[in-house]
């Protein structure tokens, strides 16, 4: 192995936290070129590891030593096949939002302020990189904080012309800070039980002393605490309102890979530190995680079809895609998990096109989002809208499209593990999505325009990429075999923690 | 089992601050109220952590030397230390908790100044005329 790839761990994580302190200092004019620089270092990195990593075999796994200290006693980054792919999927959809994050604050934030914004955009994706990196429990803690405070800050940038966003980003400060104190408390239980704090050594302890309650006690608060930053169903109250109201850029940035990092820790703590207590991941997933995931799948779909604001629209369907992530996981199989890791990448690229494509819309129409006001754009802006379109047949899962393997790879798994029940309501809402899908589609294509029918100006940084995430979709729809493997190896690694 | 109960009294304390802040951040209607409940709630965590890393009549994790051999001085071994890592851990939680609690009141300042009230009823009514009339972003 060339030396320097044994410090890829760090150099993902560092890099954007380190340029995000310059981008901060320096004028604001530079943001922009160095939050693309860290993020493309990073994604580059993050390619590099992976494919260093499908050449290896499944148990194969990396460990970085900060600092040189040896674990258990300093922090370790740990990287197996599961943390490969959830680290791709971060840095490489942030690449891809930060290309077109540009254009779309032109409209919202003012060029002066851009230096900071990209300064805690950098510490949003640097911290969401080590949040999945990390294997010492209190550490996943300081980055959920990172990464938290800083897209609160993001998300309050909205407020700069709509005033709602301030009230969303306080709402989600409250909610994300007492999230991650609940994981905290946990926390505290287990090392109060084992005397550790790496996740590695914590999976060897805990089962020492599973007849004792506070393990059970430190387990309901972490999987509690990591469900409200993951945004499950019924913590998810905050996500809505918050994706809503920010600036365009910044609800790209968090649909497309916010909540995959906490989903990603959400099986890493039921699967790998409480993996070798015997039935306990199983029962909370059966018991605890499958009837949230449906309960979300059904009103995150019902309440897009009602919404009247596309981008509320979509941020509720995020509701009811993170159910079917958690449904894949809740399965508890390996075909569960690679079905929930597959959509992991699946659903980034999807909501992250549709993000970035309903931004250049709305910026056609005065950044407005109603769906009154998007009447016609789609065939005023054909680049954009079709992109957008690509990627709205990805959600509803259209065959040759990449949604359309997340599901089958789903329900495969749904009625491997003879769930029949919840096959047809994974079906049901399907059906349901492509109502508000058609919604959209009608307002845009179908709706006589309200100022005229000339062509609007399209904005390259916005259709580019939109159209690698588009194409992306298309791509992964027909070629699978790279998710669906390095998804294979990622729920390999988590069922070895499992008995 | 009111021995153990007294005996355990920080953890008692801890879990009283905890639900006393929860009770707050949740109940009350005043967005500073709801910080300085955040605030409560977080620290009833630091103390349970530092509780966890106590040791009766333990002292400093500082090594105590007993005595000189031929090879230096060596720890004695029948002093009891406390576990350092706890505190070590909430010096790291307090400052995030400064930090959220910053960010939280700076939010608080922007929301009076957009809204003129920091009470969230007021400001929900004032959302939802916004909605009504059909300004949107």
């Amino acid at each position: 192995m060339i030396d320097w790839i044994k410090h890829l761990p760090a150099i993902i994580v560092v890099l954007p936290l380190l340029v995000a302190v310059i981008a901060a200092l320096l004028p604001a004019r530079f943001g922009w070129v160095l939050a693309l620089l860290a993020t493309a270092g990073s994604a580059l990195a993050s390619v590099v590891m992976m494919t260093d990593f499908m050449t290896r075999w499944a148990g194969f796994r990396m460990s970085y030593h900060l600092g040189g200290w040896a674990p258990p006693w300093g922090i370790e980054f740990s990287v197996d096949h599961a943390t490969a792919l959830v680290i791709m999927v971060i840095s490489g959809l942030g690449f891809v939002a930060t290309m077109s994050s540009k254009s779309l604050f032109a409209n919202e934030i003012s060029s002066d302020d851009l230096g900071r914004v990209y300064g805690a955009w950098l510490l949003t994706f640097g911290g969401l990189l080590g949040l999945v990196m990390t294997a010492d429990a209190f550490n996943l803690f300081v980055f959920f904080e990172i990464s938290s405070l800083a897209s609160v800050t993001l998300v309050a940038m909205g407020g700069g012309y709509d005033k709602r966003a301030l009230i969303a980003a306080f709402n989600y400060l409250i909610i994300g800070a007492i999230g991650a104190t609940f994981y905290v408390i946990g926390v505290g239980f287990c090392y109060a039980m084992t005397g550790t704090l790496n996740m590695l050594d914590l999976a060897v302890r805990l089962p020492e002393v599973n007849d004792q309650i506070p393990v059970y006690i430190g387990l309901a608060f972490m999987v509690t605490g990591v469900m409200v930053k993951a945004a499950i169903f019924p913590m998810h109250f905050w996500l809505p309102p918050s994706y809503g109201h920010a600036p365009m850029a910044v609800t790209t940035l968090l649909a497309a890979v916010a909540t995959k990092a906490s989903l990603y820790i959400l099986v890493r703590v039921l699967m790998t530190i409480f993996g070798g207590i015997d039935t306990l991941p199983q029962l909370i997933l059966q018991w605890v995680l499958i009837p949230l995931s449906l309960m979300a799948i059904l009103l995150g779909t019902i309440l897009a079809i009602y919404e009247r604001d596309a981008k509320l629209m979509l941020a509720q369907s995020s509701i009811a895609q993170i159910g079917y992530i958690v449904l894949g996981f809740g399965m508890g199989s390996l075909a569960g998990l690679q079905a929930g890791f597959i959509h992991i990448a699946n659903h980034a690229m999807i909501k992250g096109g549709m993000f970035i494509g309903l931004g250049g819309l709305a910026m056609a129409v005065a950044g407005k989002t109603k769906l009154n006001d998007l009447a016609g754009v789609g065939r005023r802006m054909p680049f954009t809208a079709t992109g957008f379109l690509i990627c709205g047949l990805s959600l509803i899962g259209l065959p040759l499209t990449a949604g359309f393997i997340s599901k089958l790879y789903l329900i495969t798994a749904v009625i491997e593990a003879g769930y029949w029940q919840i096959v047809a309501i994974v079906l049901f809402s399907s059906a349901l999505s492509v109502i508000y899908l058609w919604r959209l589609i009608e307002v845009m294509w179908f709706t006589p325009s309200n100022s005229g029918d000339g062509r609007l100006p399209e904005q390259v940084m916005i259709y580019a990429p939109l159209w690698i995430l588009a194409l992306a979709n298309i791509w992964f729809g027909i070629s699978a075999s790279t998710i669906t493997e390095m998804s294979y190896g990622a729920a390999q690694v988590l069922m070895g923690g499992m008995t | 089992m009111l021995d153990q109960l007294l005996s355990h009294w920080n953890y008692i304390i801890v879990v009283l601050l905890m639900m006393i802040g929860l009770f707050i951040v949740i109940s009350s209607m005043n967005l500073v109220k709801k910080l300085i409940g955040l605030s409560l709630f977080q620290t009833s965590v630091f103390l349970f952590y530092i509780s966890l890393g106590k040791i009766e009549g333990g002292t400093a994790p500082i090594i105590i030397t007993s005595g000189h051999g031929d090879h230096g001085s060596y720890p004695s071994h029948d002093i009891l230390y406390s576990n350092p890592l706890p505190h070590v851990l909430i010096l790291t939680a307090i400052v995030v908790g400064v930090a959220t609690t910053a960010l939280g009141l700076s939010l608080v300042l922007r929301i009076k100044a957009s809204f003129n009230s920091i009470e969230e009823d007021e400001i929900l009514a004032e959302k939802r005329v916004m909605k009504s009339e059909g300004r949107s972003s």
